[in-house]
């Protein structure tokens, strides 16, 4: 788990350092300081939860993003009021961790405006808005949230069921057939092409899309 | 039937008998007794006659009962003969009561200065029928008082008896596996009670640690079944992503992660299931759901234009309920999910919200088997969805204490949520 989880983020130059125990992490965080912490709950030698009561108490800004197989509210509402940033609970795809990790760490970055630049096309995070060559490109809600999903894992793999669940919400999950997402790629698709984008979404064989810039 | 009404009328009913034996036993004995010392007084009363008669020849006369109890009439020798001394019961009017009243009479015979007499003794007699009446309510009265007194004994003794059985009984009844409090047992000196104490205290604890141990059980599966299922998945969608497969292998590469994916939907509802069935979600607080029910909708919207399903929703009134936002919203997207997978192109699938209820409804052909569609892995859902969406539904609608029922009418499948009738 940890093994894809390093691999999925260095692919986005992320640096990372692991620790596998609770003494471990104990010992990086009293030296190092990090700007996002991925904290499992569930230690062979202690409670995850534990640790991130030691880091508000020392004061330590990490933003910290709770990973936990324990699906459940408590942990859930504990974690959120020990001051976590967010809460992601396994089984997870590892598009939407590199998602909650870039939201977090933009979080993290009070200046400016969050802007996403791809080619010659520009996310506006805030305004939910998309410009391509300074030209505002009018998306529905649901088209923009599957653009933005796929370039928060530009030139990555991201499968139907990370994307459904991601912008149809966690109630979609069940519904067994992901097809549906189809007919929005499909405009956005049209859309983008009409205005010359300089990214592409590309189809992969049955398992899902990839943004690529051209 | 509480237990001490439950010995009072079995004593009741015993008693009732018992008693009434013992009354006429009582009364035949009583009777036998009477008689007898009315026959011994006759008889000691005519022997006093008899003499006083030999003394006073005057009263050889008397053949009426006027002031003595005695008459006195000659025979001949012939009727004397054989004659043998006799009781018997017989009726004379009696001036005070202005009536014919039971006496005893005693006939005999005797002889004096030669001539024959014969003599007839009366005693008035305990009249029968007063007594058995007195007899028939001081039985009556008896037994009251003795259904009384075994009532307040009861209530007293036994009550005290029996304390540490009501306090155990009480102490269950508040007994919530859940949150799994200690329970405190009365002391007691009587066996019986201390055994049942000892042995309901293993069984608890032994059922309270197989209920924590399942608990257990499920977090454990939880995580020991959906980590490596995460990670074959992360590592097929890396390897994708990673090395240059042809087409065909990409293919393959997605069938398999297909039916992983089914496998991680299957573990992440059959969890689901024995959350719900072991109760192991917040309570919640009183909401109206429309506000969720137009979220999921909307949410649903791409899913159904997909399977040209379109979404229709009527809010006639606000359905109020307590519950767990993330249940009801799991149930509502189930059962919506259910009627758009269940429907044919081109049909709507129609919520209507009201007060009382919310009504899915979605054309079909034939009406589905109403007591196989709530079990698990019974519903007639496609081989791509997990077959336990209504199972989780029904559990869900069980733990809110709603009513789930199916109905089909004029070619309608209709599910509806409705508060309980009562």
């Amino acid at each position: 788990m940890m093994q894809n989880m390093r691999e999925t983020l260095e692919k986005e130059n992320f640096l990372i350092e692991s620790a596998f125990t609770y003494s471990e992490a104990m010992s990086k965080i009293g030296v190092y300081e990090y700007d996002c912490i991925l904290l499992d709950i569930t230690l062979p030698d202690g409670n995850g939860l534990d640790i991130l009561n030691v880091l508000k108490e020392k004061g330590i800004m990490d933003s910290v993003i709770i990973v936990s197989a324990k699906d459940s509210l408590d942990d859930k509402i504990k974690g959120l009021d020990l001051g976590a940033d967010d809460y992601l609970p396994k089984p997870f795809h590892m598009a939407e961790l590199n998602a909650r990790v870039k939201a977090v760490l933009r979080r993290r970055k009070f200046d400016g405006a969050n802007l996403l630049q791809l080619d010659n096309v520009t996310i506006d995070i805030d305004a939910h808005q998309v410009k391509v060559d300074g030209k505002i490109l009018e998306l529905n809600r649901k088209e923009f949230d599957v653009l933005f999903y796929l370039a928060a894992n530009k030139d990555r793999l991201v499968s139907k069921s990370a994307l459904a669940e991601h912008v149809w919400g966690d109630y979609i999950d069940q519904a067994s057939n992901f097809d549906f997402i189809y007919s929005q790629i499909k405009n956005l698709r049209k859309k983008l092409s009409d205005c010359h984008a300089g990214i592409e979404i590309k189809a992969v064989y049955g398992i899902g899309y990839k943004l690529t810039v051209l | 039937m509480k237990l001490l009404n439950y010995t009072t009328t079995y004593f009741a009913v015993i008693l009732i008998f018992l008693l009434a034996i013992w009354a006429v036993l009582f009364y035949f004995e009583i009777m036998d007794e009477i008689y007898d010392s009315l026959d011994d007084g006759l008889d000691n009363q005519k022997m006093l006659v008899i003499r006083r008669a030999k003394d006073d020849p005057a009263i050889l006369q008397r053949s009426t009962f006027e002031d003595g109890n005695y008459i006195i009439t000659p025979i001949n020798l012939e009727s004397s003969r054989g004659f043998t001394d006799s009781f018997r019961d017989t009726l004379m009017f009696m001036e005070n009561e202005a009536e014919y009243e039971p006496v005893r009479l005693l006939e005999s015979v005797f002889h004096q200065d030669g001539n024959y007499y014969k003599i007839k003794v009366v005693t008035s007699m305990v009249e029968e029928d007063d007594l058995r009446k007195e007899l028939f309510f001081s039985i009556l009265y008896l037994y009251l008082g003795l259904i009384f007194v075994i009532l307040l004994l009861n209530n007293i003794l036994q009550k005290k008896a029996w304390r540490p059985f009501y306090k155990l009984l009480s102490r269950l009844e508040r007994f919530s596996i859940e949150d799994a409090k200690e329970i405190k047992y009365e002391k007691t000196n009587i066996d019986e009670f201390r055994l049942l104490n000892e042995r309901v205290d293993r069984l608890l604890k032994k059922s309270v640690e197989s209920y924590k141990s399942q608990k257990e059980f499920i977090e454990n599966a939880s995580h020991e079944l959906q980590t490596p299922l995460a990670i074959s998945i992360n590592k097929l969608e890396l390897m994708a992503e990673n090395s240059n497969l042809n087409e065909e292998q990409m293919e393959e590469l997605g069938t398999v992660l297909n039916s992983l994916e089914r496998l991680t939907r299957l573990n992440k509802s059959l969890l689901l299931l024995s959350r719900i069935e072991n109760r192991q979600f917040e309570e919640g607080e009183k909401f109206s759901w429309n506000g969720l029910i137009v979220q999921i909708i909307a949410e649903f919207e791409d899913f159904g234009l997909h399977q040209q399903v379109s979404l229709e929703i009527t809010e006639k009134g606000i359905f109020e309920h307590r519950g767990n936002r993330d249940l009801a919203a799991i149930l509502i997207s189930n059962l919506l999910r259910n009627a758009i997978i269940h429907s044919s192109s081109g049909t709507t699938v129609k919520v209507i919200v009201s007060e009382e209820s919310i009504r899915f409804e979605n054309p079909g052909n034939e009406a589905l088997d109403e007591t196989r569609i709530f079990s698990r892995f019974q519903g007639t859902e496609s081989a791509r969805s997990t077959g336990l969406g209504l199972a989780i539904s029904k559990a869900i609608s069980e733990r809110f204490n709603l009513d789930l029922t199916y109905q089909f009418s004029a070619e309608t499948h209709i599910f509806t949520i409705g508060h309980h009738s009562s």
